[in-house]
């Protein structure tokens, strides 16, 4: 909201993906300013996930071309675009059961280490200064979602609302310049709902991320987002404010409904 | 009241990344090292014989739980089924073999670790169809493994020298004037260069697990698709996996021949030896350390334990004593693992969980 600038830093250029016969996402077009938080909305089955899906790389679009920070993006494996910079959360959760909080947030500083299997087997200089390194930055982002009392908790143990905090964190240790949120707040009450937002505004200004959400809540997507995107049967109905969005017919149509 | 983390404070990240943060579990560790090196190579373990404690019992369980240790690191941690840990050590075994004959001058430990390297590449070898399958299809795979090396170590004459018996032995082999190998050397010198081996693979294991590449192979365990999102590769993380396990199993192969069985045939490395060490892994607890060293104890001891009190106190057939020993193995397993599926290793978690609110336990 505060620092948006006019930079395009990511662009879809008229996507088409599609399973057998089923079409997905059939020639979808729009872009992600930088600094922005821009939203992905529309009914179920409509290609929100997909879309994430193919913008960070899982998968791969039959046609079409994805411009990301002025280049066009050649078709690459997900851990090579994790590299560029953009991270993600699910919408079903996919935290690492088996390792605690802080061990899920330290795997995503994965990329930014590189000591070697000799330093990581002796874990003594480099290897330990690069492990505390990542460690204080990890525990930044804890500081920073307010986690820090389940640090040490097995994620399987934590409730759902900390799981999708947790999650958050995870992502955010990438140091994401763009952060695709897919559902941050499904299957959350009022208040975690409010914490969420207010979490999700306070990565935006502080951090400078760029954030692309798809999200149900209408309220939310309303109060958070720069830009809306509606998608409905993997087509386009509709890209522009929330204001504009909402009084579009096609969207009130297929997705908003009339209030009764 | 006697364990616990209370007012043992860390003022530095570095501390509490260490291996045993809380200050008990250095004593514990400590103790249990004194135990392993000094008291029981000279006082042996009270009530048995001591050419009995070692030659049966320390030497094959320490040797073990550097297998356990393997297995563990590609099943418990990385999350990928092996059934070939038999075939494997087999592996280590005969190319230790290849080396010292080879190399005749070459210092025995030396052809044990490169042994465990050739394990490691092998292993990778046996571990690209990881790439494309999982769980029970990978099983499957991996059971290929096991068959043909059993059978390369049969039907490759090359790898036993051309040798009549078919069977691998291994000869005196001196370091520092002692006789740490073969049939002359001493028991309590094999079992300390074992041990050995174990205190230091232990350590090399725990660093790594707790390092960016152990989080990479958990992270492919738990979730694989967000792993590869986060940008774990999985080539590398499962191959990876694949050969530091594969270093472990076969160093303990080339321990087992020639630092405690003396010679070897290929029925030492069958499929029914693969199951012993899964056994060992999950009684043990999967994903856990400590487990691996009371998975072997348990499942290599008890047996051994039951036999040797049923022949000495009871008298009974040696025969019947081994088919009681498996009975009551099999029990066991199958109480523990209702009792506990998660393995020995949690049920001393929540003893020391226990421990720490004791004797307040609210």
């Amino acid at each position: 909201m505060g620092n948006i600038d006019q930079n395009v830093m990511m662009e879809v250029k008229n996507i088409n993906l599609r399973f057998g016969g089923v079409i997905a996402i059939q020639d979808v077009s729009f872009d992600i300013l930088e600094g922005e938080i821009r939203a992905i909305i529309g009914p179920n089955g409509a290609g929100k996930s997909s879309m994430l899906n193919v913008i960070n790389g899982f998968y791969h679009p039959q046609e079409g071309e994805i411009w990301y920070r002025g280049e066009k993006r050649p078709s690459m494996e997900p851990y090579e675009i994790a590299k560029t910079g953009i991270a993600r959360t699910f919408q079903n959760i996919a935290l690492f059961k088996g390792m605690t909080t802080i061990e899920n947030v330290m795997t995503g500083r994965q990329l930014k280490m590189n000591k070697n299997f000799f330093w990581q087997m002796i874990r003594y200089g480099p290897a330990i200064e690069e492990e505390v390194e990542h460690r204080r930055r990890c525990e930044e982002i804890i500081d920073f979602l307010e986690i820090n009392h389940i640090r040490k908790t097995p994620v399987g143990a934590l409730p759902y609302g900390l799981q999708k905090r947790v999650e958050l964190a995870r992502a955010l240790a990438m140091d994401p310049t763009l952060l695709l949120l897919d559902e941050p707040m499904a299957g959350m009450n009022v208040e975690e709902k409010q914490d969420m937002s207010r979490f999700i505004v306070d990565v935006n200004e502080e951090f400078g991320t760029t954030i692309a959400l798809i999200e149900h809540d209408m309220a939310v997507v309303m109060d958070l987002a720069d830009r809306v995107v509606v998608l409905d049967y993997g087509k386009l109905l509709a890209d522009g404010t929330p204001n504009e969005v909402q009084k579009n017919q096609a969207v009130i149509d297929a997705y908003l409904g009339v209030p009764h | 009241m006697f364990y616990r983390e209370t007012g043992q404070f860390k003022s530095k990240y570095k501390e509490e990344l260490a291996a045993f943060p809380l200050f008990e579990d250095k004593i514990g560790v400590g103790i249990l090292l004194l135990l392993a090196y000094v008291a029981i190579p000279i006082f042996g373990i009270p009530g048995l014989s001591y050419e009995f404690t070692l030659s049966a019992i320390m030497i094959p369980v320490v040797i073990f739980t550097i297998t356990t240790l393997g297995l563990n690191i590609l099943l418990g941690f990385a999350g990928q089924i092996s059934l070939g840990t038999g075939a494997f050590m087999g592996v280590g075994a005969y190319s230790c073999y290849k080396f010292m004959t080879i190399f005749p001058d070459l210092n025995i430990l030396i052809c044990v670790i490169l042994s465990g390297l050739v394990t490691a590449f092998v292993g990778m070898l046996f571990g690209l169809p990881s790439l494309r399958i999982k769980g029970f299809y990978l099983m499957v795979a991996t059971l290929a493994a096991q068959f043909f090396l059993e059978w390369a170590f049969i039907r490759i004459p090359w790898l036993y020298n051309y040798n009549n018996s078919g069977g691998i032995e291994g000869p005196n082999k001196e370091m520092f004037g002692i006789i740490i190998s073969g049939p002359q050397s001493d028991a309590t010198t094999r079992y300390l260069v074992c041990l050995t081996f174990l205190v230091l693979l232990t350590w090399l294991a725990s660093n790594v697990i707790r390092g960016r590449i152990g989080r990479s192979w958990m992270m492919i365990r738990d979730m694989d698709i967000a792993a590869e999102l986060i940008g774990v590769r999985p080539l590398t993380a499962k191959l990876s996996a694949f050969a530091f396990s594969s270093f472990y199993v076969g160093i303990s192969g080339a321990l087992m021949v020639f630092f405690w069985l003396g010679a070897a045939e290929v029925e030492s490395f069958d499929i029914n030896h693969s199951f012993t060490y899964l056994f060992m892994v999950i009684i043990g607890g999967l994903g856990s350390i400590t487990g691996c060293y009371m998975g072997a104890i348990l499942v290599w001891v008890i047996p051994v334990l039951i036999k040797e009190i049923g022949k000495t106190s009871f008298g009974y057939d040696a025969f019947v004593m081994e088919n009681l020993s498996i009975i009551l193995l099999g029990f066991m397993i199958v109480v523990i693992l209702i009792v506990e599926p998660h393995g020995l290793a949690r049920l001393w978690q929540i003893a020391k969980q226990k421990l720490r609110m004791w004797p307040f336990p609210y």
